[in-house]
């Protein structure tokens, strides 16, 4: 079976790996990621502001096309699969502007796709425990802290992802791989986002807040579903370290290189080398190259 | 340090303004700080986001203006989730940012030359479009 | 009376919804009960309510029902311009002497064709209206009283004061008139008695901060209750005392003399929270572009509904919560300045207002210390009557056959102080049962 693929910009370029990675398991997985065509940059962000119709255009063009190829939209990136779940589900539920935005993108959009995360398609299209026979190479001993942020999970009534406080999907993918999973009270919180450009130094903060958590309930190895997390919580460790001497760099992973390893591809084609903080002394460690 | 209300400060157009941007009702708001409590900036913000609330409603739009809190949200919609009056602060916080922005003298909140060297190389896409339509007029 | 010559008879001693309540309450259990009430007719504070909280039903279409059916209870006997001037005996054989105080009409006669009111050519502040209206010297508290007999007020009373008028005696048409009546007392045998005296406001005069009561536009709760009513001085119309103009920029102040303990009363009155949301969102309802602002140092809605209807006020009808203490209250021209805080933003708070209404604590009856002394209980150092025990006996006194009913033992809302009633009620039904 075929999933229709919204990539976004990051996966294009700075998160190759995460993109190519989903890519690989899928047919291992015996799905096919099927890319969208002429696809254009989400927006990165759904507009809060009530009256801001411009910023739903292009995620609205995007669903408007998709919808032309299929019935369903998968995504990777945690911040498009916001903006498009949301502007879907806003065309869906307001008529006015639902003709607005149609009137504006020159087609006749409903809102009747379906919006899917890759570890949806993991969990309620596959299965944890049919994936889990699937795993060549289990990913034992490997204490991993599911990352889930903040746009898989909220607004809650809009994204339905899991549960707001608690959520569980993404540890329950973990163990399926046979890593161990680290419960942290900041799984949920910000890693700072956009702030990186704005306020750089609190996004640093909120990083470093979210990794120490991880760290000091013994995680080894942070997982994320999101390129701007990712940035946040990978690529500021540098900056971290600068700034809070003690801290010990640990290595970020999308949860597709994981999931590649558990499936057997070859290291060297899980792109690590655009990992900030290397994970290969720890794979290596751990027995996982 | 002192406010002198009318009813038409109460019910004055900059809060009125921010009232229909964001779509939210300022005056559903019991100020039970919640959304402050559990906001992950709130330690480098100047007031906190209730605060903010409060000062709107009062009319006192220089003092919330100037005040970095609404720039330092991250849209991360935690206080919008664990509101109890159902009031969507995330909104709120961009609407401030909205007025600002859509003023004529458009006073952009971040300057791009002022970057340091090799930034944008290293910063990813996502968080470039993200902040520009947060921070650009 | 049973065998043992236990006197199976109540008497009820204050008028109000608690009262009322219990009387009904004895009387459908088949007890005979003297209903003793000072004013001339039975209802009490509820009678000056515009509407209620938190359903905002009228007070008269609630209470109207339950008078009339008191003053038609074949059980319930009315004593009203009434008061307990002895009390001896013990439980289930008191004889109270009850003073009749002299109303100048005799009721024996009087049909209560209201002639005598309408001609009466005297006109004083009307004490029922907070002073607001005018009322005349011979008067009753509403036009469904029960009973539905004036008296005479010989303070306000043409003829009592300067020998002339008569104009009432020449009105009736059955010669009810009486100037030369006195009072009379009656001795009344009972086997219980329940003390349901209700409650006072502290005067607003306590209150030098805001103007010792002198300010017009400055009134307290039960005079903007009056306002609001349909039968009262403005027939429901907002409108303030100095000038009858509509105001629109009202301030109500919570807790007026209430949790003060170093210049007024310690606690909470329970009731102001709630009447004063009401008393802004009735506001709102009748001037739509006007803003209400209430001063709160606490919101307490512990009641079903209550909280719900606050966070209405607040949300949906605009109402300006500040969290913060009135310091200070005058007149400047055509405008009330109040000087309050808002401690949320930590900064003064000056509104030049239109009308301010104070919800002035509740207190006991002045009385009520009098009337314990005479039943042998307890009061507290602020007047009100003592229970048996804080928790597990909130209706029953020291004294056997005594019992408390409503505010008389302390503030409460209506619904509190009905249960109160209902379960003192209760405990004279299980006594007479025993005997």
């Amino acid at each position: 079976m075929d999933y229709l693929y919204f990539p976004g910009c990051t996966l294009n370029t700075k998160a190759k790996n995460f993109d190519q990675t989903a890519r690989d398991c899928s047919l291992l997985l015996g799905f096919e990621l099927k890319e969208l065509k002429n696809w254009t940059c989400c927006g990165a962000t759904f507009p809060l502001a009530t009256d801001n119709i411009m910023a739903l255009l292009a995620p609205s063009r995007i669903l408007a096309t998709a919808r032309e190829e299929g019935t369903a939209l998968t995504t990777l990136c945690a911040v498009c699969f916001n903006v498009i779940k949301r502007t879907n589900r806003l065309i869906q539920e307001d008529g006015e502007k639902r003709d607005k935005i149609n009137n504006f993108i020159e087609k006749n959009y409903q809102g009747d796709l379906r919006i899917l995360h890759y570890l949806e398609i993991l969990k309620h299209e596959i299965g944890f425990s049919q994936l889990k026979e699937r795993v060549k190479k289990p990913l034992t001993g490997l204490k991993a802290a599911a990352y889930y942020g903040c746009m898989l999970l909220r607004p809650f009534e809009e994204m339905g992802f899991d549960d707001k406080e608690k959520p569980t999907l993404f540890e329950d993918f973990l163990e399926a791989m046979g890593a161990q999973a680290t419960e942290f009270p900041y799984k949920i919180e910000c890693c700072g986002s956009f702030q990186s450009v704005g306020s750089p130094d609190v996004a640093t903060e909120c990083a470093y807040k979210i990794l120490g958590s991880a760290i000091k309930n013994g995680a080894e190895a942070m997982v994320s579903t999101c390129p701007m997390c990712t940035f946040n919580i990978d690529h500021k460790q540098s900056d971290i370290k600068q700034k809070y001497l003690d801290f010990k760099p640990i290595p970020v992973f999308y949860f597709t290189q994981l999931l590649g390893i558990a499936m057997g591809l070859d290291y060297q084609t899980l792109g690590f080398e655009q990992n900030a903080v290397d994970p290969l002394p720890l794979l290596k460690e751990k027995g996982l190259l | 340090m002192k406010i002198e209300l009318t009813r038409q400060k109460v019910h004055n157009e900059f809060a009125k303004k921010v009232e229909l941007i964001s779509g939210q009702n300022l005056f559903a708001c019991y100020q039970c700080g919640n959304c402050t409590a559990g906001c992950p900036v709130a330690f480098a913000m100047e007031v906190g986001p209730h605060e903010v609330i409060r000062y709107t409603l009062l009319g006192l739009e220089d003092e919330v203006l100037g005040v970095n809190t609404f720039w330092l949200c991250a849209s991360c919609l935690q206080c919008t989730s664990r509101c109890p009056k159902g009031i969507d602060i995330a909104r709120v916080m961009d609407a401030l940012r909205m007025v600002v922005l859509r003023k004529k003298e458009r006073k952009d909140h971040i300057q791009i030359p002022e970057f340091p060297e090799g930034f944008l190389e290293k910063v990813p896409q996502i968080a470039f479009v993200s902040g520009f339509r947060k921070f650009l007029s | 009376m049973g065998d043992n010559g236990f006197v199976k008879r109540a008497m009820v001693i204050g008028g109000g919804i608690a009262g009322i309540s219990a009387s009904i309450d004895l009387g459908n259990g088949g007890y005979e009960v003297v209903l003793v009430e000072k004013l001339p007719s039975i209802g009490g504070r509820m009678l000056q309510l515009s509407e209620t909280f938190p359903t905002l039903d009228c007070a008269q279409c609630t209470l109207t029902p339950k008078t009339v059916e008191t003053g038609q209870h074949p059980h319930i006997k009315l004593l009203t311009y009434s008061e307990v001037e002895q009390v001896e005996g013990k439980a289930g054989n008191f004889l109270v002497t009850v003073r009749k105080k002299a109303g100048y009409v005799d009721w024996e006669k009087c049909t209560g064709c209201g002639l005598c009111q309408q001609k009466c050519p005297s006109k004083d502040p009307s004490e029922f209206d907070r002073g607001m209206g005018l009322g005349k010297a011979i008067y009753t508290l509403s036009p469904q009283a029960v009973p539905n007999k004036p008296v005479i007020d010989p303070s306000h009373c043409r003829y009592f004061k300067e020998k002339k008028c008569r104009v009432c005696e020449k009105i009736c048409p059955v010669g009810a008139i009486d100037y030369e009546q006195r009072d009379r007392f009656v001795e009344e045998r009972v086997g219980a008695i329940i003390t349901a005296v209700g409650f006072d406001l502290i005067p607003m005069k306590s209150f030098g901060e805001y103007g010792y009561g002198e300010v017009p536009d400055v009134i307290d709760g039960l005079a903007f209750e009056r306002l609001n009513s349909a039968s009262g001085p403005t027939t429901g119309e907002i409108r303030r005392p100095s000038d009858g103009k509509i105001p629109k920029e009202v301030v109500f102040i919570q807790c007026t003399g209430s949790r003060d303990p170093e210049r007024y009363m310690p606690y909470c009155s329970r009731v102001c929270c709630m009447y004063t949301a009401k008393h802004a969102r009735l506001y709102k309802h009748k001037v739509h572009d006007g803003q209400a602002y209430i001063f709160y140092m606490d919101i307490r809605s512990t009641g079903k509904g209550y909280e719900e209807f606050i966070q209405q006020g607040m949300e949906e009808e605009g109402i300006l919560y500040l969290r913060g203490r009135v310091s200070r209250i005058f007149r400047d021209g055509e405008k009330v300045i109040v000087w309050g805080v808002d401690t949320l933003t930590g900064k003064k708070v000056e509104v030049s207002a239109d009308m301010v209404v104070l919800a002035t604590a509740i207190v006991s009856q002045k009385n009520t210390k009098d009337l314990a002394g005479k039943l042998g209980i307890k009061t507290d150092e602020y007047g009100f009557l003592t229970e048996a025990q804080r928790k597990l006996r909130p209706v029953e006194t020291d004294v056997e056959g005594i019992y408390i009913a409503g505010c008389a033992q302390g503030p409460k809302d209506i619904a509190d102080a009905v249960a109160h009633a209902n379960a003192a009620a209760s405990k004279v039904q299980g006594l007479f049962a025993r005997h």
